[in-house]
């Protein structure tokens, strides 16, 4: 059995130097911590010089651990497997030979789990691991599967979360007599230890599962003790963007609301009363006043990029436009609550401190 | 025109007639085994036949793999019989109200069927309704299809009589009324209802299982059944109503009677499969064109025109940019529409019209 291993060098060394971050804004801020709250400017200015600018962010940093590569517990795994899926319904499986993965945060779990040479298909949502996601054969996206597509690559589990669909589809996978495992994705920091659990469990290596949710479990753990040494936290407007014709804002009960407020920032959007996903106007804007903003890489690219994305009526007359302070992420990476939730939510953090140093009278 | 070429047009139009049932049979025949055979993965004819006489206990000496049988028996099959019923009931609804209506445009959406479902249908998804499981969304639409009909109806009916213009100034006012609520809950759907929406109002047979075919087919086929029957009073409703009238036709229940098959037929197949557009339209008119307007002929021509061409059509929508499938309705549309006009300018060439 394969093990998961990370493929470049640079990643290694990005891995490293998120850690020695990672370690020296934890120390920065049991300093602060310790002098109180007469935080000096010049306690501060390390911190400042240190940590990245909020615009040069990396973005999805590719070393799934930053501690190298997992040992298999489990030589074999233990099959037939049993898993209870999101309805209540038990499915047993009994081969992994071929797996279809339904959507790309299960596809990263199995990948994380050390299982992807068994993976045949994936999603077009599924982009992490790029280089194996990229080769794979694609089913088309996640909410609009047919059967067809997915039957002809003769699998012997098909897997995935709550988002895929439509029902029919899934009904019909089921009547074909092929395993079909559906885990709940609910909008939580629990989600990625539930589905990496359930993902584990279906292809017979339940151990495996356990410890890399535990590790995820503790990396977000960890990113939540970071964000709480937030003392200013910042407004941070989340912009859904395709383009000219769709922008949208994210309000309460959203993935990324979750991701907002456990990484130490004010959902700006949330605070001025909106619920889910609503239109952006400059009203909103204005109202939020946000002092980050925070996009999808291809959201950012579809704008035209940072001064594409300034020219939103209203976004350059906000604290977040005037200071450029804007973070985009890869969409995966941040809403997708799989095995690095845990460093996503530690990018974030990074970036809501510094600017919350920045924005300090 | 000389009398020599009269006489020989209609010798033509007369083979057309006799020739017309038994080419259309063929025609949907090719058109089954082609929508069952092609795809992602192939099922040829003699593994086809394999797989059917199984289930009948016959064992013939084909390898048959598990994955063709599932293929085949659980997806490709119950989706073409459902494109045959949902096709034919499009197409003969569409024969019967351009025929009541004496009017070349009438489509089964005249009658608040389809606008009428949407509604139900985008209800049932907005207000996240799912008491009957996968059966909830279509018996809605069914519901709120047919029971928009039913006002269409009764709202121009006076004195015992429905005149055919109130009815579809009548039928024009429901549809904007049910079009505007559904834009209501269009607007007030989340994301992941609005995606869902957006999908249904595409149409498409992609979710076809046995049980959805087996929903279907009693209505379809007791609509399709009884049609022809109206062959004859339709035919003298050409001459306009008090002509029909007077040959003794019960105007008022061959109305009512017309009216309710397609609504049965389309309420059925809209709700099962969403609004697929331009078959109801279309099919009668490739048919008169090619046959005359005798509705005893048109009717049952245009059940099989129509289900040859929406099985033929899904064919196209789910082989052009597999795995992912095309909208139905952009296929039957980007087809039907230029042999139309091509029909229509040559009739125009051969008849002399405008």
């Amino acid at each position: 059995m394969k093990s998961w291993k990370p493929d470049h060098r640079s990643v290694a060394a990005t891995g490293r130097l998120r850690q020695t971050l990672l370690l020296f804004s934890l120390a920065v801020a049991v300093l602060l911590a310790a002098c109180g709250t007469t935080s000096s400017s010049s306690g501060v200015s390390p911190a400042e010089t240190a940590l990245p600018a909020p615009t040069s962010l990396p973005a999805a940093p590719a070393s799934l651990t930053s501690s190298g590569e997992m040992a298999p517990v489990e030589a074999e795994p233990q099959l037939p497997a049993t898993v209870v899926d999101y309805q209540g319904e038990q499915v047993t499986i009994t081969s992994i030979e071929r797996i279809v993965s339904l959507n790309g945060d299960i596809t990263e779990i199995i990948f994380a789990l050390g299982m992807g040479e068994y993976v045949v298909g994936v999603d077009s949502s599924a982009t992490y691991p790029p280089e194996r996601t990229k080769t794979l054969p694609n089913i088309g996206y996640q909410r609009r599967l047919s059967a067809e597509g997915i039957l002809s690559l003769n699998p012997t589990l098909v897997i995935g979360d709550e988002a895929a669909g439509p029902p029919e589809t899934l009904a019909q996978i089921r009547a074909a007599g092929v395993p079909l495992a559906i885990t709940a994705d609910p909008p939580s920091l629990d989600a990625p230890q539930q589905k990496i659990r359930f993902v584990a469990q279906a292809l017979g290596i339940p151990q495996r599962g356990e410890r890399l949710a535990a590790r995820v479990e503790a990396e977000i753990a960890a990113a939540r003790d970071l964000a709480q040494r937030i003392a200013n936290p910042p407004h941070v407007l989340f912009l859904y963007l395709r383009g000219t014709d769709v922008q949208q804002v994210a309000g309460r009960n959203t993935p990324v609301d979750v991701m907002i407020a456990a990484a130490g920032g004010i959902n700006a959007a949330a605070d001025a009363g909106i619920v889910e996903f609503k239109p952006l106007s400059p009203e909103v804007v204005i109202a939020a006043q946000p002092d980050v903003l925070l996009v999808l890489d291809k959201g950012l690219e579809s704008v035209g990029g940072v001064d594409g994305l300034l020219k939103i009526p209203g976004l350059a007359d906000t604290p977040a436009g005037r200071q450029r302070r804007i973070i985009a992420l890869d969409d995966l990476y941040l809403l997708g609550m799989g095995p690095r939730t845990g460093q996503a939510l530690t990018d974030l953090t990074i970036a809501f401190y510094d600017a919350a140093q920045g924005s300090r009278p | 025109m000389s009398a020599a070429m009269t006489i020989t047009l209609q010798r033509i139009a007369g083979w057309r007639r006799t020739g017309l049932l038994p080419v259309l049979i063929l025609a949907l025949a090719v058109a089954v085994a082609l929508g069952a055979g092609i795809g992602p993965v192939v099922v040829p004819p003699d593994v086809m036949l394999a797989i059917l006489l199984r289930k009948t206990g016959i064992l013939l000496d084909v390898p048959v793999s598990m994955q063709q049988e599932a293929i085949f028996w659980t997806i490709r099959l119950p989706r073409v019989a459902l494109g045959v019923l949902a096709g034919a009931a499009l197409a003969v609804s569409g024969a019967l109200l351009q025929g009541v209506f004496r009017n070349p445009l009438a489509d089964p959406g005249l009658i608040g069927v389809s606008s009428g479902a949407a509604l139900g249908a985008v209800a049932v998804i907005v207000l996240g309704i799912s008491s009957l499981g996968l059966m909830t969304l279509p018996l809605a639409a069914f519901l709120t299809g047919t029971a928009t009909t039913f006002f269409v109806y009764r709202l121009a009916q006076r004195h015992g009589r429905t005149d055919v213009a109130t009815l579809l100034l009548v039928g024009l006012a429901l549809n904007a009324m049910a079009g505007a609520a559904t834009g209501l809950l269009t607007y007030l759907a989340d994301d992941a209802q609005l995606r869902s929406i957006v999908f249904w109002t595409m149409g498409g047979l992609g979710g076809a299982l046995w049980e959805t075919v087996l929903v279907a087919a009693p209505w379809i086929a007791v609509s399709l059944a009884l049609a022809p029957r109206l062959g004859r009073a339709l035919n003298l409703f050409a001459l306009g109503e008090t002509e029909a009238r007077h040959l003794g036709i019960e105007v008022e229940q061959v109305k009512r009677a017309a009216i309710l098959l397609s609504a049965l037929a389309t309420g059925t197949a809209v709700a099962l499969v969403g609004p697929i557009g331009f078959i109801g339209l279309i099919v009668p008119h490739i048919v008169r064109l090619i046959a005359g307007p005798d509705h005893r002929l048109l009717l049952p021509a245009c059940a099989l025109g129509g289900a040859s061409l929406l099985v033929l059509a899904d064919l196209v929508a789910r082989t052009m940019a597999a795995p992912a499938e095309v909208p139905v309705g952009l296929i039957t549309a980007c087809a039907g529409g230029p042999f139309f006009l091509a029909l229509i300018l040559r009739a125009r060439r051969q008849y002399g019209w405008g």
